[in-house]
């Protein structure tokens, strides 16, 4: 059987590899994504002091340190039996929504856009985001650079560091916003939502003008009829930092909703022999193998997924722009793969939007942003809306040390 | 002038070297001017194929970045060392193991145990783990081999400088690059940064007396926003940590966790680390000492946090 290797995965945040087998009939027989590392944080978290672990979890993604941060801060109040004040939260919040305006703008226009810009039959050396910029333009090109850098200001200016932040604490945050600060916030965030809609033009001049794009989005091959998780507030809208992790089956009805704490009665982990990946999937379904439909317990965790588990979006322009998706898309749920990318876009404006919300609120520059745990920590499950799906933490402290149980994004 | 031939490389590291090295925000452009990018995984599309392809010495620099823990990164990093004229370690898990390097307390054994058996999300029945070669109907399936031990990239190859950081940050990496364009490079084995000696030269916090009665965790207490940390009782790695990174932990109201590494001259930064927060110690009485020193609950992970493979105790004595 002739085999073709893709080594590695490139334009990808993280290791891997594809191997695919042909038949005779020089037909796809069978492929594997392979994971060829494993770092062992599940091992080496164990001795180590909890309160350590947003700094020490994050390096699992330096693409998404900030999810786990968040994660594991927020996996901390639980283990600390503490509730952070509310400017706290809200701080944790906007610091979290500034980091989704990067990190889809990375994904969109530096992992996944040159596939989409320069087109499937570009050459090699022309897909990667110079060449993007040498066809969009310096002006596109740099406000992309611009909202990269400006959102890493914010996180620069919360997290202490723009890679690899140190703010998350039990019970609150280590830093604050003054009123200079919030009114740069203010700025970058309507700069945000104004760099969100030019995206969502982009894409539709570049992709959905483009019938060839449109029959390659929703064609079979790019086709799976799976389950989607997302995490919700309160009204089932799309939430990135807090609320009830809501699951949809493959006919967009709601199949299970979970607070973190129930996470192990709703999802599980399978083992393969030839990855260093394991692979999760709706407990309650099990593991069928690798396939899709309603009676395997694969499920999918991304922005398509958060849009097809949610009832909507909580901003305005999102919500428009979301209301659009599905309706192109001819409804919910959408099963086509590449309308991640779509999905990914109107989450930026969500993102961009709530940051700006966020930066007008009146306890914003509050002083008050921590509370000093006292109960004794034993056991936390934290989970937040990572940028590329639903990332759960869970620790279980000893007499001093901690355990982390479980981290996956 | 032809353009200079540039690669850069991940191996057992998180991706955060690859976003800080785009921190560099619209210098990428400047720095495309002059350099062609042969090689980087997470931005182009060039595979391992081509770079086995390309002749000895034909990359005029390599920023590899994470520490050496598969066979695969032990096989990057020897065919980056051939390929490229200045090989560069970017980055705390190259220069000093890293956070990876904290696996080192552990073996292939343990950590297979726990990832694969022991976490209570995982559901393993078969005991199934991972194998370097497997028979799938399509044919054979290969990962690479798990090693006990993570090991730095100069404890792998010859290596020509350091650009320290976890991850490094933007200044760190333009001073290294604009000295690289300009051909201006240091003597080699240096640790590229705007400041060799300790964090503590860029902290604006007051230090005082260091007079230390009680250590703290982070959560325990606010610490004063103008004075010196370890002064306040928390454990901040400044003191015997390389600055040049601005002391950004320090500002944000959290001690340094010494991601920048030694200071110049320093072999084992743990060791620098711990001989300073005992010389703060204020008292000579041993049951207090011992009092004092009995609320550092995790001194690997505090003193050894990015350089335990790097340090003279390299790892953990696994029966």
């Amino acid at each position: 059987m002739k085999k073709i290797t893709i080594d590695p995965i490139t334009r990808l945040e993280g290791h891997g590899k594809i191997e695919i087998f042909l038949n005779d009939a020089g037909e796809v027989e069978n492929s594997y994504f392979q994971v060829p590392e494993l770092r062992g944080f599940e091992k080496f978290c164990e001795g180590r002091l909890a309160e350590d672990m947003p700094q020490i979890t994050q390096r699992i993604c330096g693409v998404c340190p900030e999810a786990h941060h968040m994660a594991s801060t927020k996996t901390l109040d639980d283990l600390f039996h503490v509730d952070p004040p509310s400017p706290a939260k809200k701080l944790r919040e906007l610091f979290y929504s500034a980091f989704y305006v990067t990190d889809h703008t990375t994904h969109f226009y530096i992992l996944a856009g040159p596939d989409f810009v320069m087109g499937p039959e570009a050459p090699v050396a022309e897909r990667n985001i110079l060449g993007v910029i040498a066809k969009v333009g310096l002006e596109l090109g740099g406000a992309v650079i611009n909202a990269r850098m400006k959102n890493h200001r914010i996180i620069h200016m919360l997290g202490g560091r723009a890679v690899h932040p140190v703010f998350g604490l039990p019970g609150g945050v280590s830093k604050g916003l003054n009123e200079e600060e919030r009114k740069e916030v203010e700025q970058i965030a309507k700069d945000s939502v104004e760099f969100a809609q030019l995206s969502l033009k982009v894409f539709d001049d570049i992709v959905l003008k483009n019938k060839e794009y449109v029959d390659m989005i929703v064609s079979d091959a790019y086709t799976h009829n799976t389950y989607y998780m997302g995490m919700v507030d309160e009204k089932n809208r799309t939430n990135f930092y807090d609320g009830e992790v809501r699951v949809v089956d493959p006919d967009g009805k709601e199949f299970a909703k979970y607070a973190p704490r129930e996470y192990l009665d709703h999802v599980a982990e399978h083992v393969e022999p030839w990855s260093y990946m394991k692979f999760p999937y709706l407990k309650k379904i099990g593991w069928k193998g690798f396939v899709d439909g309603k009676d395997s317990g694969v499920f999918r965790a991304t922005p398509l997924s958060r849009l097809n588990a949610a009832d909507g979006m909580a901003t305005p322009l999102a919500q428009e722009a979301y209301e659009k998706f599905y309706s192109t898309l001819g409804g919910k749920p959408v099963h086509h793969t590449l309308a991640t990318h779509w999905a990914r876009l109107v989450e930026l404006l969500y993102a961009a939007e709530r940051l700006l919300e966020l930066s007008k609120d009146t306890e914003i520059t509050s002083p008050n942003i921590r509370t000093i745990p006292t109960a004794k920590p034993d056991e936390g499950v934290g989970i937040v809306e990572a940028p590329r799906g639903t990332l759960t933490h869970h620790y279980v402290t000893g007499d001093q040390e901690s355990q982390p149980d479980c981290g996956y994004c | 002038m032809a353009k200079l031939k540039l690669a850069l490389y991940w191996a057992s590291s998180c991706g955060g070297c690859e976003i800080a090295q785009l921190q560099i925000g619209d210098k990428i452009l400047k720095l495309a001017e002059v350099a062609d990018i042969v090689f980087w995984p997470v931005a182009i599309d060039a595979k391992y194929k081509d770079v086995e392809a390309m002749p000895e010495k034909s990359i005029d620099v390599c920023l590899f970045n994470g520490a050496i823990r598969t066979s695969e990164q032990e096989h990057m990093a020897k065919m980056l060392r051939e390929k490229s004229k200045v090989l560069i370690a970017y980055g705390a898990c190259a220069y000093g193991g890293g956070i990876p390097g904290l696996g080192n307390m552990f073996n292939r054994e343990l950590i297979f145990e726990r990832a694969y058996l022991e976490t209570q999300s995982t559901d393993n029945k078969e005991k199934i783990l991972p194998q370097t070669k497997y028979k799938v109907p399509e044919g054979e399936l290969t990962i690479p081999e798990f090693y006990d031990t993570v090991k730095t990239l100069s404890q792998t190859v010859d290596i020509d400088y350091v650009i320290p950081g976890c991850p490094p940050e933007a200044r760190t990496t333009w001073l290294a690059l604009e000295a690289l364009i300009e051909s201006k490079l240091p003597p080699k084995g240096t640790v590229i940064t705007h400041n060799a000696k300790a964090v503590c030269d860029d902290c604006p916090r007051k230090r005082d007396v260091k007079k230390v009665k009680k250590f703290y965790r982070t959560f325990e207490i606010m610490p004063d926003p103008e004075i010196c940390l370890l002064e306040q009782g928390l454990l901040c790695a400044g003191i015997a940590t390389r600055g040049g990174c601005e002391a950004p932990c320090p500002q944000a109201n959290m001690p340094c966790t010494g991601c920048y590494g030694p200071v110049d001259g320093v072999i084992d930064q743990g060791a620098h680390f711990l001989s300073a927060v005992a010389s703060v110690i204020d008292s000579n009485d041993p049951d207090e000492i011992q009092r004092i020193i009995d609320d550092i609950y995790d001194p690997v992970g505090t003193f050894y946090r990015y350089s335990l493979p790097d340090s003279l105790l390299r790892r953990a004595k696994i029966k």
